[in-house]
């Protein structure tokens, strides 16, 4: 899977990519005249000083104020292009609210149905997205290279990112702001599909689930975890109700697998140390029950 | 206070007569006591360099770490802690005071004086740099090292996320290097406005020493934001303020602006003085005069003025209005005009000249290839929609590591192999140097060079391990290698230093025919420096027929001199006796921050006391320093 | 000396920045349920502070005309009027209705006006050594750095106080 920021597959990544390219093109030639200059400068001289035709005030108001000014009136008018299209309001776009906790994400849809996920954003292709950002926690950074840059999740702030996909498929992105021990284990997948496709998947995960588990009720799971329809209504960690659902487990860390699924509830420590969730003792009895419950929650 | 030197034209005095005036203790007595700026400068450095080589083994430790996906060297804490003291140790234990190590021991030589102004709080300030960075690796020691990034952010910094002593080693440990830089920027501050040469105006002043000025302003103007920042954090864990605590009110980007209002200025802080020592070398080694003077020294000053505009570009990605981001953006673009200004003086320098190869100016080019590339990246991640891609990724931990290892580290090594003979009295070697350069040099570009790509293919920074398949693991290798080289090269600068203590060629006074003042004294310098305190009437002294001047290096003094032109001041200065007053004011303040680490109350109190007995001792004794 | 209050001024200025960058993303200042500290009392006791600057200036005088006499009877006035308004500023504290730990604002007004406490002692100190020193005969017309010292870093300390006077009595009245 691809996190490249130059192979963009949204405008804003596109536009960014594109100031990008004309900086190193810039920047490449500038380095090598500048180096050409500092390589004859030195040789020159082999054979003892010889004066210049040059003054020294035209090496130096040429080289170092008359030639950056220009180069910087280009860069000052490209950046401000790129930032007017990158931070520009959309018209339609399918808002959404991420949440940063230590070490996953929250997703919550407020229309066209109350929603609410983790680690996985569904978003329709080639339709504008308005991403609102904020933290319970720490600091955090929502970042998907491929379709935009990235903006900070902070405590008692709201922020705003813009992004589109233009094609359908999924984009990787990680938590890019130190926020703790599992800091590199806090990673999101972006799902672009079509417009049909997103409004199924986001009715479903509006659904409560159809049936609870004594195990689950019972264990210390509730106590963290919401799964609607049940009496589990934890708010610590990531809501289940559609877990079986989701590509990943403890935010991209490791595939949705129903054997990775024991093992993380046995000792989530083994794949993600420093995450949040404790090992949770069980007898295997119970552990299988509760995994096989847990993979109907589609 | 009211005495005058001996008039010049009289005879030099001998110079055993000389040395018992100046003499200094020698052995612990003396380690503890000298106020000798040249003794202090060396040892700065040679603290400031044990620093440097801990942060390279934590640097080589994480690169093992990060050679191949999912390896499992290291525990994430373990990772974490590392770059957090890699980086801490960087900036505040290594850069800053090495070149305040350089300053002191150069500036009076290059001045014409005998001594800094304040030699007492000279020694200070060492103290206190030494047993706060002692004190920040004390954590390590006792397995509780720092662990939330050099720049510890809240809320990650704050108890509740950080509930351990860990933090506090590192919030109180900056408070208390804090004081060092600061007291010594008064100091050069103070020595550059009076203490000059007669003769030496501001326009004749070497430019090392206009970019320590430029460098003490700068400090004084910038540090005070990073107390204050640090201050506030340590109260909110120690005392339960709430100024982060957004659930109390608190603001979490307070700390960020604070942080930062210090923590850009601080690049250039850096970069400052080692321009400077470039502008030195590079003159030396082209056999001309540097072109362009009063560019490159206004270019310094604005440096100075502009890099305290750009501090929100380290926070473009917090949800700031990008119409204020606007300002910052083209502010942080405007200063590559005054860095390419630099770098074509330097240039047009070399082209009036006839190039002596050597290996300071082997680094200096060196420096100039990297930083270059450095300033390009630099402007690149001032476009404010570049950087919501490239910040916070090892497409930046490339940028800075070109500015401040090429822009910083590499002038330090020119620096070394320049004037290590003036304090030793011992020629490095050529051939070790030039083999120790280029093994830097491709190590450099093998370490640091992909990293940008990385950055741009999605790693993110201090992450300690990522997965296969993202197409990271060539590139992180191959950085790994380059890290290694890059020690490598280091190392045989050690062997270099270490084989000249013995084996060196003696240097002379004045080994590279170069222009300043500190090479017109024997090789190393004599405690009072000057036998004859020059009178300086060009901004090459050395190259111009040497002027007689005052002597009287019979008394422990030195002339003050007045004003742009220097004019010498009816006073003189009186150089104080050694004296255990500075070490012992620096123990008082270190056991008050030990006190507040682990909340005794009792102990701060002690530590105060201490600190404020020898301090009142000192300011009994005063009358015979300078305001 | 100078240099040293160049840093000084800008920590009261990070910290007075400080203060008014949190209070422009508050929506009411001070939170509610709290009282601005009032006004009256404070008003004239910072004339008492200001006014110390009048005894110090003198003995500052005194002492470049070689009076000793002055440069005590100046020192010991100054330090008399700093004591008490250091003396009301401690009582006053204990009568405000809120504490360092509540809110934010709690904490920025605790740390300024400590902060300016702390150097309203340091000069308190530094001022005593110079009695002591001026009783004992130390100084003549020529030799009194330490008179100079003491009264610039106390001019210091007043003038600053109208910063932090103004910031956090004055503007809570003022800007609403």
């Amino acid at each position: 899977m691809d996190t490249n920021s130059l192979t963009p597959h949204g405008p804003d990544a596109a536009h960014i990519s594109g100031l990008f390219w004309l900086m190193v093109t810039m920047g490449t030639v500038i380095y090598i005249v500048t180096m050409t200059a500092l390589v004859v400068a030195l040789f020159r001289g082999r054979q003892g000083a010889r004066p210049s035709r040059f003054s020294d005030n035209a090496f130096i108001v040429g080289g170092g104020v008359v030639v950056p000014t220009l180069v910087l009136f280009v860069l000052a008018f490209a950046t401000v292009r790129a930032t007017n299209k990158v931070t520009a309001p959309r018209r339609d776009a399918v808002r959404l609210e991420v949440v940063g906790y230590q070490y996953w994400w929250r997703v919550e849809y407020h229309t066209p149905v109350r929603a609410t996920t983790a680690n996985e954003v569904h978003i329709p292709v080639g339709r504008p997205v308005d991403i609102t950002l904020t933290s319970v926690d720490v600091n955090h950074s929502f970042w998907i290279p491929e379709l935009a840059g990235k903006v900070d999740t902070i405590p008692g702030q709201r922020n705003l990112l813009h992004l589109q996909a233009d094609k359908a498929g999924t984009y990787r992105g990680q938590c890019a702001e130190f926020c703790g021990l599992q800091h590199t284990h806090m990673a999101m997948l972006v799902i672009a599909e079509p417009q049909a496709d997103f409004d199924r998947w986001v009715r479903t995960q509006a659904r409560p689930a159809a049936a609870g588990s004594a195990v689950f009720e019972h264990q210390s799971c509730a106590g963290c975890h919401t799964i609607r329809g049940t009496s589990a209504d934890g708010t610590l960690g990531p809501d289940l109700t559609h877990l079986a659902g989701r590509r990943t487990l403890g935010a991209v860390t490791a595939p949705n697998t129903a054997q990775n699924l024991a093992k993380w509830i046995h000792n989530a420590q083994d794949f993600k140390p420093g995450s949040l969730m404790p090992p949770v003792p069980m007898d295997p009895a119970e552990l299988d029950a509760l995994v096989a419950y847990l993979e109907t929650l589609e | 206070m009211t005495t005058t030197l001996e008039p010049a034209g009289q005879a030099e005095p001998a110079e055993e007569q000389v040395e018992v005036v100046w003499h200094d203790a020698p052995g612990l007595v003396g380690f503890l006591t000298s106020v000798d700026h040249k003794r202090i400068g060396m040892r700065y450095i040679s603290t400031a360099f044990v620093f440097f080589f801990l942060a390279g083994v934590q640097a080589l430790v994480m690169r093992v770490q990060l050679a191949g996906p999912n390896e499992s060297v290291l525990s994430p804490r373990t990772y974490n802690e590392l770059f957090t003291m890699h980086g801490t140790s960087m900036i505040f234990l290594f850069n800053t005071p090495v070149l305040a190590g350089f300053g002191n021991y150069l500036l009076p030589l290059q001045l014409g004086t005998r001594d800094m102004a304040f030699p007492r709080l000279n020694a200070f300030s060492y103290w206190v740099f030494a047993l706060a960075g002692t004190f920040m690796y004390l954590g390590e020691f006792i397995g509780r090292a720092p662990d939330a990034g050099w720049f510890a952010y809240v809320p990650l910094s704050a108890r509740a996320f950080s509930p351990g002593v860990n933090l506090d080693f590192w919030g109180l440990g900056v408070i208390f290097v804090g004081v060092s830089t600061t007291v010594g920027a008064v100091n050069f501050i103070v020595t550059i406005f009076k203490m000059r040469a007669p003769g030496m105006s501001l326009s004749r002043m070497p430019v090392f020493s206009w970019s320590i000025l430029v460098m003490a302003f700068m400090v004084l103007f910038a540090v005070p934001a990073l107390t204050v920042g640090t201050a506030l954090l340590e109260a909110d864990r120690l005392f339960g303020t709430a100024f982060y605590d957004p659930s109390r009110g608190g603001d979490v980007l307070l700390y960020q602006h604070l942080f930062w209002f210090w923590g850009h200025p601080e690049v250039y802080i850096l970069l400052v003085p080692a321009m400077g020592m470039i502008s030195m070398i590079v003159p030396t080694f082209a056999r001309a005069r540097l072109a362009g003077y009063v560019w490159v020294v206004t270019s310094l000053v604005g440096i100075g003025f502009v890099s305290f505009g750009l501090w929100v570009h380290h926070m473009f990605a917090t949800g700031i209005p990008p119409q204020a981001l606007g300002f910052f953006s083209a502010a942080s673009m405007t200063i590559s005009i005054p860095s390419g200004t630099l770098i074509f003086a330097w240039i047009a320098t070399l082209w009036r000249g006839s190039v002596r190869w050597s290996t300071p100016l082997l680094f200096c080019l060196g420096f100039a290839s990297i930083f270059v590339m450095g300033g390009i990246t630099g402007v690149m991640v001032a476009a404010l929609p570049f950087d919501l891609q490239a910040h916070d990724t090892y497409f930046v931990v490339a940028h800075f590591h070109y500015v401040l290892v090429g822009g910083v580290v590499f002038p330090i090594f020119a620096g070394l192999y320049f004037w290590l003979p003036k304090m030793t009295g011992r020629l490095l070697s050529e051939g070790l140097g030039t083999w120790s350069f280029w093994t830097m040099f491709t190590g450099f570009h093998l370490g640091f060079f992909p990293q940008h790509i990385l950055g741009l293919m999605g790693m993110p920074r201090r992450v300690y391990t990522y997965d296969a398949g993202l197409g990271w693991d060539t590139l992180n290798l191959l950085s790994t290698i380059g890290g290694f080289l890059f020690g490598l090269g280091t190392l045989l600068t050690v062997v270099n230093i270490v084989r000249s203590r013995k084996r060196g060629a003696p240097a002379g006074p004045n080994p590279w025919e170069a222009d300043s003042l500190e090479w017109s004294v024997p090789s190393p310098a004599p405690h009072y420096n000057f036998l004859t305190v020059p009178v300086v009437d060009g901004r090459h002294p050395l190259w111009s027929v040497p002027a007689g001047g005052a002597s009287g290096a019979l008394q422990r003094a030195t002339p003050l001199t007045a004003g742009l032109e220097a004019e010498p001041e009816p006073e003189i200065m009186e150089v104080p006796e050694e004296t255990y007053v500075p070490f012992l004011t620096a123990v008082g303040l270190a056991i008050v921050v030990v006190g507040l680490l682990v909340e005794q109350a009792v102990v701060g109190v002690v530590g105060l006391v201490v600190a404020l007995a020898a301090l009142g001792v000192w300011l009994w004794r005063t009358d015979g320093d300078l305001q | 000396m100078w240099m040293l209050i160049l840093t000084e001024l800008m920590i009261f200025l990070s910290l007075i920045g400080s203060y008014f960058y949190v209070r422009a993303g508050e929506a009411s200042w001070p939170p509610p349920g709290i009282e601005a500290p009032p006004l009256g009392r404070i008003v004239v006791f910072t004339f008492v502070l200001l006014g110390s600057s009048v005894p110090m200036w003198w003995a500052e005088r005194a002492a470049r005309a070689g009076r000793m006499g002055g440069v005590q009877a100046g020192l010991a006035l100054a330090w008399a009027m700093g004591a008490v308004f250091f003396a009301n500023q401690v009582v006053e504290f204990r009568h405000l209705g809120f504490g360092p730990r509540d809110t934010v604002y709690g904490s920025l007004f605790y740390a300024i006006t400590g902060l300016h406490g702390a150097h309203l002692v340091v000069g308190l100190v530094m001022n005593g050594v110079a009695q002591v020193k001026a009783a004992l005969g130390k100084f003549d017309g020529g030799r009194h750095l330490t008179v100079d010292v003491v009264s610039l870093y106390w001019h210091f300390v007043d003038a600053v106080w109208i910063l932090v006077f103004s910031t956090v009595y004055l503007s809570p009245h003022l800007l609403r």
